[in-house]
C-alpha cells in the first residue's frame, strides 16, 4: 500500500503546484468539493466540455483573423467573451487572464497584437490541457490501483505476484500519459 | 380554528429552469443546484426556455413537460435572447410573472443590476457561480414557499366571508384566491405580509383544511 500513499502524495503535489503557477484558481478547488460518489469524474467531465469549446473557439478566431477582406472583430470578441466565461466557471486563470489580454487588442481592432494574444491563449490552452489529463490519470490511477490491490488481498492471501503485475502496468499507462512515477523501494 | 403551521416542505424538491448558452455553465450549474437538492432543467437559450414553459405562441407548448418551474435561472449575455429580455417577457406574463428569476452575469455592471432588479429579477449573481450563492438562493426562495409539494394558496389579505365553511372561533379568516390550473405558485396563505419575501413562513397561519 506503500506505493498507492505514494502516488496519492505525488497527485497532492501536482495538485498545489497547478494553483502555484496560476494555472487553476480558487473557482477549480470549488468545483473539486462538488465531486462525490454520484460523480467522482465531475472535473473531468467539465474539464472536457471547456477543452471542446477552446478548441472550436480559437479555430474560429484564428479563421477570422486570417480574412483578407476584413477581419470581424465583433466576431472575435463574441469568441473571446465565451471563452472568458467558461474559463472562469472551471477556474482555469491563466486562460482567463490571456482572454483579458486579448480583449484589448480585439477593442482596438490590432490584428497583429490579435495574433499573438491568440499564440498566448493557445499556449496556455496547451498548459493547462497537459497539466489537467495528467492530474486526471494521476487521480484515477490512484483510486484504480488502491481498489485493484484491496480486491486482489481479499481473493488471494499471496497476491504479492498479482499486485506487482497490476502496478508494472498502472505505472506504463501513467507515464504515456504525461505523469511521473515515485520511486518504489 | 386557524393552526400555525409547518409550511417548510422538505420532502418537495424545487423544480429550477437553468438558461446558459455555454454549455460548460450548464453543466456546473446543474451540479449546484442538484447538490442543493434541486430538480433542474436546463436549457440553452431564452427561446427554448420560453418554449419549455409553454409561452412559446408560434410553437405551443410542445417543450412542456407537465413539471411546475418553481425558480428560473438564466444567463444575462445569451446570443438572440438576452437574459434580460427574458426576464421581461416572463414579468409580463400573467401566467409566469410569479416565477423568482435570477440573473446570472460576469459583468459586474450597476447600471445592468439595476435594470434587472427593476424589471423584477429576485437576485443578480456574479459569475462564477458557487456553492453558496445558490444555498442562499435556495433558502430565499423556500422562505417564499415556492416548493413544488406546497399547494396552498395564497390568502387574500381582505376578510372574507365563506358561507358553505363552518364558522371558526378565531375571528379572522384566511381565504385563497383561486388560482388558474396552471399557476406557479404553490404557496402557503399567510395573514401578514404575504407580500415580503423575508417573512419566515413557519410563522404563517393556516387554515384548518381537515
Amino acid at each position: 500500500m506503500d506505493f498507492v500513499n505514494q502516488l496519492q502524495r505525488k497527485f497532492i503535489d501536482y495538485s498545489s503546484s497547478l494553483h502555484r503557477e496560476g494555472i487553476v484558481d480558487d473557482q477549480f478547488t470549488q468545483l473539486r468539493k462538488l465531486e462525490d460518489e454520484n460523480s467522482p469524474h465531475f472535473v473531468m467531465e467539465v474539464a472536457s466540455l471547456f477543452f471542446e469549446d477552446c478548441e472550436k473557439l480559437i479555430n474560429n478566431m484564428a479563421i477570422a483573423l486570417e480574412q483578407k477582406q476584413g477581419v470581424d472583430f465583433k466576431q472575435i470578441d463574441e469568441c473571446i467573451h465565451q471563452l472568458k466565461g467558461s474559463s472562469s466557471s472551471i477556474g482555469a486563470m491563466r486562460v482567463k487572464n490571456a482572454c483579458i489580454a486579448f480583449r484589448s487588442f480585439s477593442d482596438a481592432q490590432n490584428r497583429e497584437g490579435c495574433l499573438r494574444c491568440l499564440q498566448q491563449l493557445s499556449h496556455e490552452y496547451s498548459l493547462l490541457k497537459n497539466k489537467l489529463q495528467t492530474l486526471f490519470v494521476v487521480s484515477v490511477a490512484s483510486r484504480y490501483l488502491y481498489v485493484c490491490l484491496l480486491m486482489v488481498g481479499r481473493e488471494n492471501e499471496h497476491a504479492e505476484p498479482f499486485s506487482d503485475v497490476l502496478v508494472f502496468q498502472l505505472e506504463q499507462q501513467i507515464v504515456a500519459a504525461g505523469g511521473s512515477i515515485p520511486r518504489v523501494h | 380554528m386557524e393552526v400555525a403551521g409547518e409550511v417548510l416542505a422538505s420532502e418537495s424538491q424545487l423544480h429550477v429552469l437553468a438558461v446558459d448558452d455555454s454549455h460548460v455553465d450548464r453543466k456546473v450549474i446543474e451540479k449546484l443546484l442538484k447538490i442543493s437538492s434541486c430538480k433542474v432543467t436546463t436549457v440553452e437559450s431564452g427561446a427554448r426556455a420560453l418554449q419549455f414553459l409553454g409561452l412559446d405562441e408560434e410553437k405551443g407548448s410542445l417543450g412542456f413537460n407537465g413539471l411546475k418551474v418553481n425558480l428560473i435561472m438564466t444567463d444575462y449575455s445569451m446570443p438572440g435572447m438576452t437574459g434580460y429580455e427574458l426576464l421581461k417577457k416572463i414579468k409580463r406574463s400573467s401566467t409566469f410573472r410569479e416565477i423568482p428569476v435570477v440573473i446570472m452575469s460576469s459583468e459586474n455592471i450597476l447600471t445592468r443590476i439595476d435594470s434587472c432588479l427593476e424589471e423584477g429579477a429576485e437576485e443578480f449573481l456574479v459569475k462564477p457561480v458557487k456553492l453558496s450563492d445558490v444555498k442562499r438562493v435556495m433558502n430565499d426562495c423556500i422562505m417564499r414557499g415556492e416548493t413544488e409539494g406546497n399547494k396552498r394558496r395564497r390568502v387574500d389579505k381582505r376578510k372574507f366571508e365563506d358561507d358553505n365553511h363552518a364558522s371558526s372561533s378565531s375571528s379572522s379568516s384566511s381565504s385563497s384566491i383561486p388560482s388558474s390550473p396552471s399557476s406557479p405558485l404553490p404557496s402557503s396563505p399567510s395573514t401578514a405580509a404575504t407580500s415580503s419575501p423575508l417573512h419566515s413562513l413557519k410563522r404563517a397561519k393556516l387554515r384548518d383544511h381537515n
